[in-house]
């Protein structure tokens, strides 16, 4: 992170100064500048590409969590939809059937699924490895049969509704007003993650994922550790669900099979495993992907290359393969994700015309 | 039972079998505070086994282990730092994609409070300031071990002879009173040898650690040791001052390769002194 593009002549004088987020005062601004510009972004988009924004913001919240636990943690879970979902039905549940607020509501939802994720996380202490991915396969599967079952909580077959978010009486809602809603909570939590990985436990779980013999020598209680990550991993699941039951103001278990698992990974994967910002790099490449494929779709439907080949209504199936073979491509030619091509761009503009 | 008080470190009866192989058989010796102490003895003679005992990674079949008159025998690993227990790893145990300096700040795991909800608040707990203050620390281990050029860099791009001492830097991190350093100096080449050395006496007299040393080069053994033990096939066959337990014909026979009347066979040859001095 901070071992490389230090310009010449930029000289730390603290420990304070040497242990911030950003490695440059510019980086700082502009990384500000950054979240005030996506500020004026309700202003400037309509509301469908709000809306992928808002999606970006909630699934790159749920991510976040994952890459704690596969990056951070180097352990795996393929259930993490599910506490997604658990996140939205504790939200939902909360604010209608309990009467919470939905500004309590998300954070609560948050605590809660944190809980489930810990029991969940259990098996961690023994597993590794395959044997774990099974076991949070688990976690996937009973909790979906949970849904579908418990209607006193999740409405079983029926959608839950949950309530607007509101501040002071006023109703955000709507994708122009709910945008800023999900912008603070991805701020705050990408914040969190970013103290929680320069401080005590955030280098604790690291060492668990290095090597954990000599991260037990060094004091650190590895069941604890393995543990505490499903734990904060499924809080950020929750708090992502939550804000996705108080978008939708509806949530219904469909659509949260194992592929949307896996499709979190994938986020992880492709954004950087490790890496805080890689994350929200990953989450909108899969958010945006599909809806790329679409609009090439859409240019080529009635094309000239549509009528020789034939294609017709194939051209929706072309679009799924076409977004396998982006994705397995991309895993072969960058392995280490979008964040580590990003640090090469920098270092690129840096060292230009030098390429050392 | 009155003996414990006298040492740091009270080795009892322990042995050590995984299945039928017997790594350790009733080995006990005492390791005395503010002493220099080194285990030798030929590969597979159980001097790790006996190291891993101590540091809690392996569970004693039989015997005890008292550490300054308490009984650490079944004690968790991982509560072993915060008695003043450290060590180092013979082949290299660091956090490969860790910086240098976060390496050696996982060493202080157990001296700091904050924790993941305290640490994610970074300035509202206070978090922030320990962080600081025990980043002072970690600075004073890396100018005592001439580490501040690579202080940023990961430590899995580093030489062996660097992340040898990044190793002695965190288990210093740890702020033992009893120090375990499991080969601190193999592979090392001339130089780096002499420096590892210095820091080791360094250890001992300018920071008051009871150091515990497994070595094969016996030159440094003898030099800077104040008492040795030599184990052979799980088995201790001597202890006392370095220059009597070289002395000691079964040490010279069982390690040194020397030819023993009784033992010796004229088809087999002796095995290479493992002297560099």
């Amino acid at each position: 992170m901070a071992n490389s593009m230090i310009p010449a002549g930029d000289f730390r004088t603290s420990y304070a100064a040497d242990t911030t987020i950003f490695p440059t005062v510019t980086s700082r601004n502009f990384a500000i500048a950054g979240v005030l510009l996506t500020c004026a972004a309700p202003f400037l988009f309509n509301e469908y590409w709000l809306s992928l924004l808002i999606q970006i913001g909630i699934y790159g919240i749920a991510a976040l969590g994952l890459n704690v636990l596969v990056g951070f943690t180097g352990q795996i879970s393929i259930g993490h939809a599910a506490f997604f979902l658990f996140g939205a039905f504790s939200s939902a549940y909360l604010s209608t059937k309990i009467g919470i607020p939905a500004f309590f509501a998300i954070p609560l939802a948050g605590l809660v699924t944190a809980v489930v994720g810990l029991v969940f996380g259990l098996p961690a202490a023994r597993l590794k490895g395959l044997y774990l991915a099974i076991a949070t396969l688990a976690a996937q599967y009973i909790l979906l049969d949970f849904f579908a079952r418990a209607e006193w909580f999740s409405g079983g077959s029926v959608p839950a509704m949950a309530e607007p978010f509101s501040i002071f009486g006023y109703a955000l809602q709507g994708d122009r007003q709910f945008f800023y809603v999900v912008l603070a909570y991805v701020v705050v939590c990408f914040l969190l993650v970013t103290n929680m990985m320069r401080s005590r436990d955030g280098r604790a779980l690291v060492a668990v994922r290095d090597h954990y013999l000599s991260a037990e020598i060094m004091g650190i209680n590895l069941t604890k550790y393995r543990t505490l990550s499903f734990g904060i991993a499924a809080f950020f699941a929750g708090i992502g669900g939550a804000l996705y039951a108080h978008y939708q103001l509806v949530v219904s278990y469909e659509g949260f099979g194992i592929e949307r698992s896996i499709l979190f990974l994938a986020m992880v994967i492709i954004g950087g495993l490790g890496s805080v910002m890689g994350t929200l790099m990953g989450t909108a490449f899969v958010v945006l992907l599909p809806e790329a494929m679409e609009w090439i779709t859409a240019i080529l439907a009635g094309g000239p290359i549509d009528h020789a080949l034939g294609l017709k209504t194939n051209i929706t199936f072309l679009r799924e393969i076409a977004i396998g073979t982006i994705i397995i491509v991309f895993l072969v030619f960058e392995p280490d994700g979008l964040a580590h091509r990003w640090h090469q761009i920098k270092a690129y503009w840096k060292l230009y015309p030098f390429s050392h | 039972m009155n003996a414990t008080a006298d040492y740091a470190l009270d080795v009892r009866g322990v042995s050590l079998r995984f299945g039928g192989v017997r790594a350790l058989t009733d080995v006990s010796f005492g390791v005395r505070e503010g002493e220099l102490f080194s285990i030798i003895g030929p590969n597979g003679a159980g001097k790790t086994s006996i190291v891993n005992c101590i540091s809690g990674r392996y569970r004693p079949t039989e015997g005890k282990l008292f550490y300054r008159g308490q009984d650490i025998t079944g004690l968790n690993t991982n509560a072993r730092p915060s008695l003043g227990i450290g060590r180092t790893f013979q082949n290299l145990a660091l956090f490969h994609h860790m910086s240098v300096l976060d390496n050696i700040m996982v060493g202080r795991h157990h001296l700091l409070k904050n924790n993941f909800v305290t640490g994610s608040l970074y300035w509202l707990s206070g978090a922030r300031r320990e962080e600081l203050s025990h980043r002072n620390k970690v600075e004073e281990i890396i100018d005592f071990l001439d580490l501040q050029s690579v202080r940023k860099a990961t430590a899995g791009t580093l030489s062996y002879g660097l992340r040898k001492r990044v190793e002695l830097a965190r288990a210093m991190a740890l702020e033992p009173k009893l120090i375990l350093l499991d080969e601190p100096m193999a592979g090392m080449n001339f130089e780096e040898k002499e420096d590892m050395a210095r820091y080791i006496v360094d250890l001992n007299e300018e920071f008051g650690m009871t150091v515990v040393m497994i070595e094969h080069d016996m030159g440094v053994v003898m030099d800077i040791s104040h008492r040795v033990v030599v184990l052979d096939f799980g088995k201790k066959i001597a202890e006392g001052d370095p220059g009597a337990v070289l002395a000691d014909p079964h040490v010279r026979s069982a390690y040194l390769g020397e030819e023993d009347e009784t033992l010796s066979d004229p088809d087999d040859a002796p095995r290479p002194l493992e002297t560099n001095a």
